[in-house]
């Protein structure tokens, strides 16, 4: 017993040191910044805050759309893919993983080439003698890039939790009189609440605190809580009112993984 | 048949993969009876209540509620419930919410919910058990939330897929007796499936004896054990003692080197048979009085009687004695006519029977008790 003990202190010794040095000291950083000037305590960088309100409100927003369109496509995606054939399981699995095999940022780049002004689509487009469509720029690209970025991470926990379910309990429904809707909405959605919980969470996240997707998509012209960051860390004088919002971002997180887990049942909870 | 036939099945047959699970079954349910499919594990009984229930679809044959087909009728509109092998109640809910579950798809209004459930609690034993989780309670409470949310929707018929499969011995044999009460009480027609021939005997009104996707025997509890018709049925429902007779002429037969009387008829001459005579039929007299004469191979005490295996010429058979005897000695059997059964030959012939390599533990190899069974997934 003691033994074990030792040993399973020992292996978890590297990775209580990374924590510290790269999780925890970062943000007892973040929070110096968040409450002091030139050295000194201070308040006043709260006082700024208000002026990001609006900033605060779009990503919200942002992040929600992307979220609900996820869901809804995701949902009965990963529930088709649970319920197909090993084959097609497989290969949609291949499909869904492919992407995110390849890095984030080049994703993004690739969506752009396609969706640009001189890209794909639009030369297809100028070619039959159509309008162009203006989508990189416009809030629509943007959550786009969200929603394209991201649909893995809901699609993969809900997947997991409809294979996960015993197909005894859509007999039983069945059963019971439960038509095909019926069964769906009283029986499957809730025991797949918790693949739901999580994929919203991973997809929520990501999104809210994105800045990349906003720049490359919005071409600069949508500006969202991590384009804000980003921009006040580029510049030294505005350090400290980067931390505050960096913080108040991490509570809004914070909270919304708490409430994300009011929802999910005992059983397991979010899988962040 | 004075009853009402509810169900009827006609030449149903069903392949999984290309293996026939069910092979041109024709089933007639009466009303109001306790109906058991027993057979070893892969008969095809699961497979026939899924047919019934609506949840596989047959490839031939028919399938007739009330005289009329039920063909691409889905489940829910079966007038049939189910009490599911591992119950598969519905875990985001509690016991109250389970057994409401029907009466709230009907939109029947609440107090009548209410009053309804309270009344199936009540019958199940489990009043009070409202507002607990499914997941805090044993098997046995489990169990009679299915009961009770399968017969809130008053089905004319009850399907049970090896309900008591999961509980230990004690508690199954008082759901036996509390399932037979309820069917009583209740009037609803219950099909049972079940591998357990004890099960199979205490509760049933008919009981249908499956193997290798066709019916063996269809009948009362009684006529099942008294009067098999094959040898499988003689060595699945109890134990028994078969071996090879010649039909000499109406009630009388020739086996293991001796001419018995027996109260049997109607067999050709010199036919050729398979006899059946339970262990618990055979007396065991000196030798030089029996009838048959053979050495004790093995003595096992079983509490009510001792379990002992007399070697004659050869075959191994099973008897079961109040007055003890020693291994080695050699002993006389004596057989009333009455202890006789005689059956026509059958593809089962010579499989079963002979207790030569006998033991409890392997026997219970043999069994199908796994809980889990599958039969019938793809």
């Amino acid at each position: 017993m003691k033994k074990g003990s030792l040993f399973q202190k020992m292996a978890a010794a590297p990775h209580i040191v990374w924590m510290v040095l790269f999780i925890v000291a970062p943000m007892l950083f973040v929070l110096y910044f968040a409450f002091t000037e030139d050295g000194h305590f201070s308040l006043s960088n709260i006082s700024t805050l208000s002026q990001y309100g609006n900033v605060f409100v779009l990503s919200i927003a942002f992040a929600l759309i992307a979220t609900v369109i996820c869901l809804l496509i995701g949902y009965p995606l990963a529930y088709f893919m649970a319920r197909s054939k090993p084959k097609t399981q497989k290969l949609l699995m291949v499909l869904i993983m492919l992407p995110m095999w390849c890095n984030l940022l080049i994703r993004t780049y690739a969506l752009m080439a396609l969706l640009d002004n001189g890209g794909l689509l639009n030369s297809f487009l100028e070619s039959m003698g159509l309008d162009k469509l203006r989508i990189v720029g416009s809030d629509f690209g943007v959550i786009l890039g969200m929603v394209y970025d991201f649909l893995p991470y809901m699609v993969l926990p809900i997947f997991t939790s409809i294979t996960k379910l015993d197909k005894r309990y859509i007999e039983a429904a069945h059963d019971l009189g439960c038509n095909n809707i019926q069964t769906m909405t009283k029986v499957v959605l809730p025991l797949t609440a918790s693949g739901i919980v999580s994929g919203v969470t991973m997809v929520f996240v990501p999104s809210i605190s994105t800045f990349y997707i906003s720049q490359k998509l919005g071409a600069g012209k949508i500006d969202l809580i991590g384009d804000t960051i980003e921009r006040l860390f580029q510049n030294t004088s505005t350090y400290n009112v980067g931390a505050v919002i960096s913080l108040v971002m991490m509570i809004l997180i914070l909270i919304s993984v708490w409430i994300m887990n009011k929802f999910s049942d005992d059983e397991g909870g979010v899988i962040i | 048949m004075e009853k009402e036939v509810i169900i009827d099945l006609t030449d149903v047959s069903k392949s999984f993969d290309g293996e026939i699970v069910l092979d041109h079954i024709n089933l007639k349910i009466h009303d109001k009876e306790f109906v058991t499919l027993l057979g070893p594990s892969g008969c095809g009984k699961t497979t026939t209540l899924r047919i019934i229930g609506g949840f596989e679809t047959a490839d031939t044959g028919d399938v007739k509620f009330d005289g009329k087909s039920v063909k691409g009728v889905p489940p829910h509109q079966r007038p049939v419930n189910t009490v599911f092998q591992k119950y598969a109640l519905f875990p985001h809910l509690n016991v109250f919410e389970n057994v409401a579950f029907g009466l709230r798809l009907k939109k029947t209004p609440e107090d009548t919910i209410r009053a309804k459930v309270k009344e199936m609690l009540s019958m199940v034993n489990l009043k009070g058990f409202e507002r607990r989780r499914v997941s805090t309670l044993s098997g046995g409470q489990q169990q009679r939330v299915a009961i009770a949310r399968a017969l809130i929707n008053e089905p004319e018929v009850l399907l049970l897929d090896e309900p008591l499969g999961a509980l230990d011995l004690k508690l199954r044999k008082d759901m036996q007796n509390e399932l037979k009460k309820i069917q009583k009480a209740t009037g609803i027609t219950f099909i049972y499936v079940t591998h357990d021939q004890e099960e199979a005997l205490s509760m049933s009104d008919t009981v249908v004896v499956m193997a290798n996707g066709q019916i063996q025997q269809i009948g009362s509890p009684t006529d099942i054990y008294n009067e098999p018709e094959n040898a499988f049925v003689a060595d699945f429902i109890g134990e028994s003692n078969i071996v090879d007779g010649i039909m000499l002429e109406d009630y009388k037969v020739r086996f293991s080197g001796h001419t018995f009387e027996c109260v049997d008829a109607g067999f050709e001459k010199n036919q050729k048979v398979d006899v059946v005579v339970r262990p618990e039929d055979v007396d065991v007299v000196s030798s030089d009085k029996g009838m048959l004469q053979g050495t004790v191979t093995s003595v096992t005490f079983k509490g009510v009687h001792w379990e002992i295996i007399v070697d004659i010429n050869g075959f191994k058979w099973m008897i079961q004695t109040t007055d003890f005897v020693a291994e080695g000695e050699h002993i006389g059997l004596f057989i009333e006519p009455e202890a006789i059964h005689i059956m026509n030959k059958s593809e089962f012939s010579g499989m079963f029977g002979d207790y030569s390599s006998f033991s409890d533990e392997l026997d219970q190899l043999a069994d199908p008790t796994e809980p889990e069974e599958e039969e019938g997934e793809e």
